[in-house]
């Protein structure tokens, strides 16, 4: 019983940790984003 | 997704000879068949990119690689922990289907470190021909235990799946969703790819 809940517990801490790199390049890029925004509109 | 993991959980019949243990099996055949999936598509995204030079083509292969890294990594985790528990052993070296994934893994893992390293585009036309050749690996894996010997179990027979009825339904349903599951995670990357590239031509401007 204890390989079986390591085996389905270690699956999804693997695609929890995906999801959370997913997300903090998601964050990095809006970030990004957000800078460009204010560098042309300080520019224009 | 729920539906598949009650269904491997409570409704599949509990296996004789392994007990509760066995159910690791409606995980790790699924992670099998996506890294597959995943690796395919790399390799299909390779060839229509040298054909066409259209880089979201390179786009969809690198996306699908690092999903389908992922799934060979987590496949390689449940298939140590079902080897530990079935043959007494983590990681039983010398069996050919263990060796052949192990490779896979190795050969996308190279693929990604390669994209990581260099200069984004550059690389692209070496990508594409890692990607269609490290794919050479794929059917090895699938027969390698028919070519060897091999202590691995055999599913998928030429007669179908060797497989008792509500064991095989359990196994249908997570191979659906985890394939469910492969899309949305590639859509998502996809997405990631695009908007990655939309900024740096904004930026550009």
């Amino acid at each position: 019983m204890g390989y079986l809940f390591a085996a389905y517990l270690l699956v999804w801490i693997g695609f929890f940790l995906y999801l959370l790199s997913l997300s903090g390049r998601q964050r990095r890029l809006s970030k990004e984003l957000e800078a460009l925004k204010g560098r042309t509109s300080e520019g224009g | 997704m729920v539906v598949a993991l009650c269904m491997a959980l409570l409704y599949a019949p509990t296996e004789r000879t392994m007990g509760s243990a066995q159910r690791i099996f409606y995980i790790h055949v699924p992670l099998a068949w996506v890294s597959f999936l995943a690796f395919f598509v790399v390799f299909l995204g390779g060839i229509i990119f040298l054909r066409t030079r259209d880089l979201r083509w390179d786009k969809l292969a690198l996306s699908s690689a690092e999903v389908g890294v992922l799934f060979c990594t987590l496949m390689l985790i449940t298939g140590a922990i079902w080897a530990k528990v079935a043959w007494g052993v983590w990681w039983p070296w010398g069996d050919p289907r263990l060796t052949t994934t192990l490779v896979l893994w190795l050969i996308y893992l190279g693929y990604m470190l390669l994209r990581a390293l260099s200069e984004e585009g550059r690389i692209a036309k070496v990508a594409a021909v890692f990607g269609i050749v490290g794919f050479l690996d794929v059917p090895v894996v699938f027969f390698s235990v028919r070519w060897w010997r091999s202590i691995h179990g055999v599913v998928v027979t030429s007669r179908g799946l060797n497989l008792d009825l509500k064991m095989a339904s359990t196994l249908w349903v997570c191979l659906a969703a985890f394939t469910l599951l492969y899309a949305c995670l590639l859509l998502h990357r996809l997405l990631l790819e695009e908007a990655g590239d939309e900024l740096s031509r904004i930026g550009r401007r």
